[in-house]
């Protein structure tokens, strides 16, 4: 049996009433960790930004490949192996269509996006990047698309630019055209803010750091699990993102590299797997994505985020950023309801989270309050230490959704957010 | 209510930390310690003035926090006025042992602390009782100046 087919075992399509309209309460079933309990209480899970569940789909693919394909990709002759390397390539090729890629070649796995914005910063970066140039990013980036830049910067003279945020949470556009010089080699951005919420407009953003010449980053961990996405729409040279906000596994994400500019770039890591011919003085490498693929990847990984997609695939990510945009907004109004609250991010569109800070609570305090009712929220940073003192915060408690989650749900946090302002205050 | 939310947040810590005593600046102040949680981005800012002695005499403190971060501060300021330094090491080394052993009786000796038990059924939060203590330690080992403590090792 195919791997694939283990996947297909799930059968979601039952869980659509009719073509466009999905059954979301049936989706439920077929995440077995839903029906945990938190201190004697039904969970409710609201820390999907943080990572997001996985289907059954995913966790018997990953249980399929250990009992039936597991071996070594790439050099074994034998049958195992080729199993392997064949289920390993195939999600490549899975990972390349869902975001709309070229060709596989185009796809890097990484362990996440972490590693493969480090991998842009350091291998791309290493070699194009001198004293003088600039790197345009944002002020609402997330840590791993701030500290790999810092650390390119300290290595190479480079400074680094940042377009404002606005009070509403949204980019200051208007200072775009004075930061977005011809000095500005690499413009690298958050397709979602993790705090916020914000969808930045990316095609707009590619379009503009193209016209004076720079290469464009997208950080795609909040969005690419969460809308339709294609990277020839949106324009960009690199995106990154993570197998594990999506439904995948833990420790397996990509990275897009165009296909133009693929090729220029010098390996990263040195190792096995990633060459033609070593000798002691010096070695060959193979073509991309393989040259940044030293040592043994994470195989199983690979296969659990193919299983993921065609997960979300058999769903439709137009319904899930639908669905989870309506949950965002609703939270985003019940939230404003509440007395001495405040709600970070724009009104109107909006990813599928809201952060907020209650007069009544800090936000660890509340956390640990909401936790003994069952309810998973995450208190804090949000890896987004100067975005937090833009807002003159310290840090916010974020509710995060995805499709599995309910507007019931999202009234019993209410409940328990003014439970928590009673007792606080 | 939640038997372990009442026992974490009794209302003595909540009155500490709505109302922190010793809360305020010390213009003549020996040693200034910052105390940060990166984890959370709390901090605490520790005046100590010290006697001929070595002894605490004035000790006050500033900053922003959680609850348990801002009550455990205030209660602490409140404990050490006046002990000397050995005194004060014996009373961090109770108070640690109080909000992170399962098994040890809580000494008499630490008065008012005794209300931060609860914190031993939430080792994430312990880290947030802990702060304005390392800041002390780090005071008395400073002796004079500024000094940055954080509860992440670096």
């Amino acid at each position: 049996m195919h791997w694939r087919a283990a996947a297909r075992e799930a059968d979601y399509g039952v869980h659509k009433i009719a073509d466009n309209i999905v059954d979301w309460k049936a989706l439920r079933e077929d995440f077995p960790i839903l029906r945990e309990q938190a201190h004697g209480h039904p969970l409710i899970y609201f820390d999907n930004a943080a990572t997001s569940q996985k289907p059954r789909a995913v966790i018997q693919a990953l249980q399929h490949f250990y009992e039936h394909e597991n071996a070594n990709v790439h050099r074994g002759l034998h049958t195992l192996s080729s199993r392997a390397t064949e289920a390993y390539e195939k999600a490549r090729k899975r990972v390349a269509e869902y975001i709309g890629a070229t060709s596989a070649d185009e796809i890097v796995f990484t362990r996440g996006t972490t590693e493969s914005i480090n991998l842009v910063a350091q291998a791309w970066g290493g070699k194009f990047i001198r004293e003088g140039d600039v790197i345009l990013l944002t002020e609402m980036e997330h840590h791993s698309n701030l500290v790999p830049w810092q650390l390119l910067a300290e290595r190479t003279g480079a400074r680094l630019r940042f377009v404002p945020v606005l009070d509403d949470g949204t980019l200051d556009l208007e200072k775009l055209p004075a930061l977005l010089t011809p000095e500005v080699k690499l413009f690298g951005f958050t397709h979602i803010s993790n705090s916020l919420g914000t969808i930045n407009p990316v095609g707009e953003l590619c379009e503009k750091a193209h016209s004076v010449g720079a290469l464009t980053l997208v950080d795609a961990a909040q969005s690419v699990g969460h809308l339709p996405l294609d990277v020839h729409e949106l324009g960009c040279d690199f995106l990154a993102f993570s197998g594990h906000k999506m439904c995948g596994p833990t420790g397996i994400g990509a990275l897009y590299v165009r296909k133009e500019i693929l090729h220029s770039i010098p390996p990263w890591h040195g190792g096995g797997e990633m060459i033609v011919s070593v000798a002691l003085e010096k070695s060959s490498f193979k073509k991309a994505p393989h040259k940044f693929e030293a040592g043994t990847p994470n195989i199983a990984g690979a296969i659990g985020l193919a299983a993921a997609i065609d997960y979300l695939d058999q769903i439709g990510r137009a319904a899930i950023f639908e669905h989870d945009s309506q949950l965002a907004r609703y939270a985003f109004e019940r939230l404003n309801e509440l007395p001495q609250t405040r709600v970070f991010g724009p009104a109107n569109e909006r990813g599928a989270l809201v952060g907020f800070v209650m007069d009544a609570a800090h936000p660890h305090d509340l956390t640990t309050f909401a936790d003994q009712y069952g309810l998973a929220l995450r208190g804090g940073h949000h890896c987004n230490q100067p975005l937090m003192r833009r807002f003159g915060v310290s840090g916010t408690t974020r509710a995060s959704f995805y499709f599995y989650n309910t507007t019931d749900e999202i009234d019993r946090m209410i409940e328990i957010l003014q439970k928590a302002a009673r007792f606080f205050s | 209510m939640i038997p372990e939310i009442d026992e974490l947040y009794q209302e003595v810590i909540l009155d500490h930390s709505r109302r922190p005593r010793n809360f305020g600046e010390l213009p003549d102040a020996g040693v200034r310690v910052h105390g940060d949680n990166p984890a959370c981005g709390d901090e605490i800012h520790l005046a100590v003035k010290f006697d001929a002695g070595g002894g605490l005499e004035e000790i006050k403190f500033t900053g922003r926090g959680c609850a348990i971060s801002q009550a455990s501060a205030s209660l602490m300021t409140m404990k050490l006025k006046g002990k000397s330094r050995p005194e004060a090491m014996d009373m961090l080394r109770a108070f640690r042992d109080l909000v992170t052993n399962d098994a040890g009786e809580a000494p008499k000796t630490l008065g008012d602390l005794r209300v931060m038990k609860g914190v031993r059924n939430f080792p994430q939060r312990v880290k947030c009782a802990m702060l304005p203590w390392r800041a002390v330690e780090q005071a008395f080992e400073q002796r004079a100046g500024e000094a940055t403590v954080s509860t992440e090792p670096e």
